[in-house]
């Protein structure tokens, strides 16, 4: 009796958007909970632990992607107006900002190319499909401009969307270390650095660092959605005619 | 209240990114071009408001929660990770670290070229 109850309720919230939505939440603030105990170790990004919490609830509750996605889709919704609100940030940075234009635009243009051809690159070299190459190309932009940027050039678009987030968690994990390693101690060029490889992700941690440094993250990201969606067709096209039959 | 104002100061500004790339079919998302345009409106404003701040903030302090569900898609695309982890797995580590470390070295270069321009002109 308590069985046939207990699956008529389930059966009624698999079909509703409540429980993708809820368990969600319910992932994130435990995962963030857990990092804020572990003394913040970039190891536990909460991201990457929520995400691998709810692959496990989804796989033991035989839940598809689609059915979860009914409820998540309010949470990635909020992307695009998250993306128009580091209008805010950029614009209290903005008296900072003017005082290094020009190497912020020469960094961009810069690290926009190198991100792209270093990744198509060496996905190449150790013999990845053309269209995982493709789906790996925009993979330091944030994340509904890449998917686009994805589909355009011949990617996989929700291939890239994960590709994305996975390289922003790895920025946030290297970023500091890196940083840190090679003696940078500018926040301006820490966030830009982290902003043009590691988009949202990398820019969430750079405002646990500083404002500063979340701020110059944001501005680099947003600049660099621009820039790679201008470049990236024609530089796949350069890269083809490189490779040849390979992309 | 103040939350409320902001969030739908920032999604008509969305929505007017999204309505020109599509009506002049820019290659640039629709959120990107709303941001560009609000950032040009404060320049020009030349100041912030309490309500727009409110819904910034709350926003972008929660960043990390509004990539968990397309990280979740991660599950979709298992098999095909798994048969190109290698490539897949360099491609993501060595070409972040480049990138930044590369963009990074752009930047330091061009900020010491600059200076030094300025010190011989000076």
């Amino acid at each position: 009796m308590v069985e046939t109850d207990l699956t008529k309720i389930w059966v009624y919230l698999s079909a509703s958007p409540l429980l993708g939505l809820t368990v969600t939440l319910v992932a994130y603030l435990a995962a963030h909970r857990l990092y804020v105990l572990a003394n913040q170790n970039p190891l536990l990004n909460p991201v990457i632990t929520a995400i691998l919490m709810l692959i496990a609830f989804l796989k033991l509750t035989g839940t598809s992607y689609e059915d979860y996605f009914a409820g998540g889709q309010f949470v990635h919704f909020l992307l695009g107006p998250a993306t128009v609100a580091l209008a805010v940030p950029l614009y209290q940075q903005f008296s900072r900002l003017r005082a290094v234009l020009v190497p912020v635009v020469v960094a961009l243009l810069v690290g926009v190319v190198v991100g792209a051809v270093s990744s198509i690159t060496i996905a190449w070299l150790f013999g990845a499909s053309p269209e995982t190459q493709l789906s790996l190309a925009p993979k330091s932009v944030t994340a509904p401009v890449a998917m686009g940027i994805s589909e355009q050039i011949g990617g996989i678009p929700s291939l890239t969307a994960v590709l994305v987030v996975v390289t922003g968690i790895l920025g946030a994990l290297m970023g500091t270390r890196l940083f840190a390693l090679l003696r940078i101690r500018d926040d301006r060029v820490k966030g830009i650095a982290m902003g043009v490889a590691a988009h949202g992700i990398g820019t969430a941690r750079a405002f646990h660092v500083s404002p500063v440094m979340g701020a110059f993250s944001g501005l680099a990201m947003a600049l660099s959605a621009f820039a790679t969606s201008a470049l990236l067709p024609w530089l796949v096209d350069c890269l083809r005619s490189v490779y040849g039959g390979w992309l | 209240m103040q939350f409320l104002n902001g969030i739908t100061l920032l999604l008509v500004y969305q929505l007017v990114g999204e309505v020109t790339v599509r009506l002049f079919g820019l290659p640039i998302p629709g959120p990107v071009l709303g941001m560009v345009l609000l950032f040009l409106t404060l320049v020009i404003r030349k100041r912030s408001s309490a309500s727009l701040d409110t819904a910034a903030n709350g926003l972008l302090s929660h960043l990390s929660l509004l990539f968990v569900p397309a990280g979740v898609g991660m599950m979709v695309y298992f098999s095909r990770i798994l048969e190109e982890w290698l490539p897949i797995a360099l491609s993501l580590v060595l070409g972040t670290a480049i990138t930044m470390v590369v963009t990074a070295g752009a930047m330091l270069a061009t900020q010491k070229l600059l200076t030094r321009g300025q010190r011989r002109d000076g």
